[in-house]
């Protein structure tokens, strides 16, 4: 099952380079992760998108996350309600009798076209991974020449409803 | 405070370098001991360790892997943090082993390593080696050292973290341009903080207050003491409360000593060579204690088999060994010894349990399934050999082992009844250990009596140690359990793989005697029974290093045994074949 998994972190170097590191050899495949930083100095988020093989294995990994000296929090909002967003840009070949077109298509997924050349145009899209995937199949067929994905970062709402099924926010499901 | 990094010559008049201050930070740690080897990029530490005379101890050991070693062994018996120096790249690289092996089994380390100078590191200068990256998998925590003025914090920490909550190897990476540079004002006092290590100390009561519940309803519960009972010293609160409840106890390869093995509420070891009483006691328990043991996989053999009807409390300072290899009923996370003085508050009202049945029965699979031996009047029998060594001692000496069937024996004939008396690599299974530990242990302790038990394979690994035992005249008795062979591995090799012994077998050996006498330390070798117990008195009242080479029989094998994929209920070589 694929989790969201956020930390909180000090931002020392080496810090990474820990997370990855037990990540790889507890067996966690990594999706994506992003890192920046946050409103506290010296504290860093990264957010990671982890495939994990069943609950236990989760609790164990964000255990081992949670000792690291750096590790501040670890949090799985998978289920909880959360705002996820992913910025993207495509490189779509493009003639210019093709531009109209191709406007069209990204127009209701509110990307833009943030660079173009003779023979290609770049698009630039934000939001869940899934809208981001949906264009650029959508895009596909005028060839894509290249793609570059910052990997997501999400955070929890402001509100939390006390339920605990939140099927439209989770990856998972 | 204001620093200037710069290399500069130094001498004894110079003023205070980054070393200084670091030799210093390390006498307000209460350090008394370095376990060193100088080389090139901790020189300007050497050269503070030379005017520092007289403040501090530094032991010049004759390998990295030898000296680190040895400060497990040192940490293991006072329980404060082994500190060991080495240079840059090579140096670093060769405390690998020791720093996962403290790694493994929860010994607090602290290791200082030079680095190339700041200037030069990243380009793969003369012995540089990225020892950052390479031990931060086998380090509790490390760190690399940017500023002078971050010393005093660093160090702090290191010391901090490598000592509290489950203990580590901590390692703090030197860049030469800092140990070199210059220091132009004293730094101040700086304060531990540190927001994401706040290790739980006290257990929640509600949690407690569940297992009084378990316990009282439980018919067959059993206890499961590790290593944890050792770092929390609480042994004697262990042994009260297992005492007071009836309650059998079933030790851990490094928990034993935890609780006296002579004790008709022990069980003994647990585990691939553990008793079959402990074993079937784990098998058929139906709540079982941990407390500060691991579930490591030797001990509880196939998962799928392990305490199947037993509801399981675990009680470990670190919350990620609650439910890693054995699903939890009861977590407590804390230190071993606050959750037993809980523990026997909130039972202290408590009626005598009644699971008479159930010691009854254990009592049985004792007296059916002890440990056991073929006696053979013409060679030496490795256990017989253990038991005769425990003998001499009055089971009150220090042991510290190598890996491998010697260590298997010594776990098993040796019966501990107190704690801190045993030192062997439980989990990374470290041959080359046992004999450079019983230095670090001996200097730890020097009034005590320290034997090293080793076989003749891990003893070639880490032997050039036969140095430092000379020249500080350390007492220590080296008792080679001479097989001729990798004896686990030939075992395996018999039992798991068809006889096939492959490369296991040491066909040409150093004649250890006179290589004992090479270093000036006196040797001895028997082969039989009858001399050993003439030798021995003689040799342990030597107050000065003995090497004693027992050449056993080379057949011999640990039993009983869990074969690898087993449950604890399937073990071989229960009863005399």
């Amino acid at each position: 099952m694929k989790r969201i998994i956020t930390l909180t972190v000090q931002d020392r170097s080496g810090v990474l380079n820990r997370v990855t590191g037990l990540l790889q050899r507890r067996q966690f495949n990594i999706e994506s992760i992003s890192v920046g930083p946050t409103e506290t100095e010296g504290v860093s988020k990264m957010t990671l998108v982890v495939e994990v093989g069943d609950g236990q294995r989760l609790e164990q990994v964000t255990k081992q996350l949670n000792k690291q000296i750096d590790v501040l929090k670890v949090s799985d909002i998978t289920d909880k309600a959360i705002v996820v967003r992913e910025l993207a840009l495509i490189k779509v070949a493009s003639s210019s009798q093709l531009r109209t077109e191709i406007h069209g298509i990204i127009d209701p997924f509110r990307a833009d076209i943030i660079d173009v050349s003779k023979d290609s145009l770049a698009v630039q899209i934000t939001g869940r991974p899934e809208k981001i995937d949906a264009l650029i199949e959508l895009l596909r067929p005028f060839g894509i020449k290249e793609i570059a994905r910052t990997g997501l970062t999400a955070f929890l709402r402001g509100y939390q409803p006390q339920v605990n099924e939140f099927a439209a926010y989770s990856l998972s499901k | 405070m204001k620093v200037e990094a710069k290399l500069e010559f130094q001498t004894s008049t110079a003023p205070k370098t980054g070393a200084d201050l670091l030799i210093d930070l390390l006498i307000k740690e209460g350090v008394e001991t370095l376990f060193g080897y100088p080389g090139g990029a901790v020189l300007p530490i050497y050269d503070a360790i030379y005017r520092a005379q007289g403040r501090i101890q530094h032991v010049l050991f004759r390998h990295e892997q030898g000296m680190i070693h040895a400060a497990e062994g040192y940490a293991r018996i006072t329980g404060k943090p082994g500190v060991v120096i080495a240079t840059s790249g090579p140096g670093a690289t060769n405390l690998v082993t020791g720093i996962t092996d403290a790694m493994m089994d929860s010994l607090p380390l602290v290791v200082f390593t030079g680095q190339v100078a700041s200037t030069v590191i990243g380009t793969d200068a003369f012995q540089e080696a990225d020892v950052m990256a390479i031990t931060t998998p086998i380090t509790k925590h490390n760190y690399q050292v940017r500023s002078i003025a971050d010393l005093p914090r660093i160090v702090k920490e290191a010391f901090h973290i490598a000592s509290t909550g489950r203990p580590g190897p901590v390692l703090v990476d030197i860049p030469k341009d800092i140990s070199a540079g210059i220091l132009t004002e004293e730094p101040e006092e700086v304060l531990i903080h540190l927001p994401g290590y706040q290790p739980t100390i006290r257990p929640n009561p509600f949690q407690i207050k569940k297992l009084v519940d378990s316990l009282s309803k439980a018919k067959k519960p059993v206890i499961l003491s590790g290593a944890g009972v050792l770092h929390a010293k609480a042994s004697a609160e262990l042994t009260a409360f297992a005492e007071k409840h009836q309650i059998p106890v079933v030790t851990t390869l490094l928990g034993l000593g935890t609780f006296p093995a002579d004790s008709p509420l022990s069980l003994g070891m647990g585990g691939m060579h553990g008793t079959y009483a402990a074993n079937m006691a784990l098998y058929e328990s139906d709540l079982l204690i941990n407390f500060g043991a691991r579930f490591d996989d030797r001990l509880t053999g196939n998962l799928k088999h392990f305490a199947p009807n037993a509801k399981v409390a675990h009680i470990d300072i670190d919350p990620a060994e609650i439910g890693k290899n054995v699903p939890t009923q009861i977590p407590i996370v804390g230190d071993a010894k606050e959750a037993l003085i809980q523990l026997i508050d909130e039972t202290a009202g408590l009626e005598a349990l009644e699971h008479q049945e159930w010691l009854e029965h254990l009592e049985q699979y004792k007296q059916d399934y002890p440990l056991w031996y073929q006696h053979d009047p013409h060679g030496m029998c490795p256990q017989w050999l253990i038991e005769a060594i425990h003998k001499i001692t009055g089971g009150d000496a220090i042991v510290a082992t190598d890996v491998g069937q010697h260590q298997m024996w010594a776990a098993q004939y040796y019966n501990f009844t107190k704690p801190h008396r045993w030192i062997t690599s439980g989990g990374l299974g470290t041959m080359g250990f046992g004999f450079p530990a019983a230095i670090g242990a001996q200097m730890a302790a020097p009034e005590s009596t320290v034997v090293a038990i080793v076989g003749d394979g891990g003893f070639q690994m880490t032997l050039q140690e036969l140095s430092v035992v000379y020249e500080r005249n350390l007492p220590i008795k080296i008792i080679i359990v001479n097989n001729g062979a990798l004896g686990m591995v030939r075992q395996w090799q018999e039992l798991l793989h068809g006889n096939r012994i492959s490369e296991s077998i040491l066909h040409s050996q150093p004649d250890f005697v006179k290589l004992a006498e090479s270093y000036s330390i006196r040797g001895y070798k028997i082969d039989n029974q009858e001399d050993l117990i003439a030798k021995l008195p003689e040799i342990f009242a030597l107050n000065e290093p003995v090497l004693v080479d027992c050449r056993v029989i080379q057949q011999e094998k640990v039993f009983p045994m869990i074969a690898p994929g087993k449950g604890l209920h399937e073990m071989i070589g229960v009863k005399p074949q």
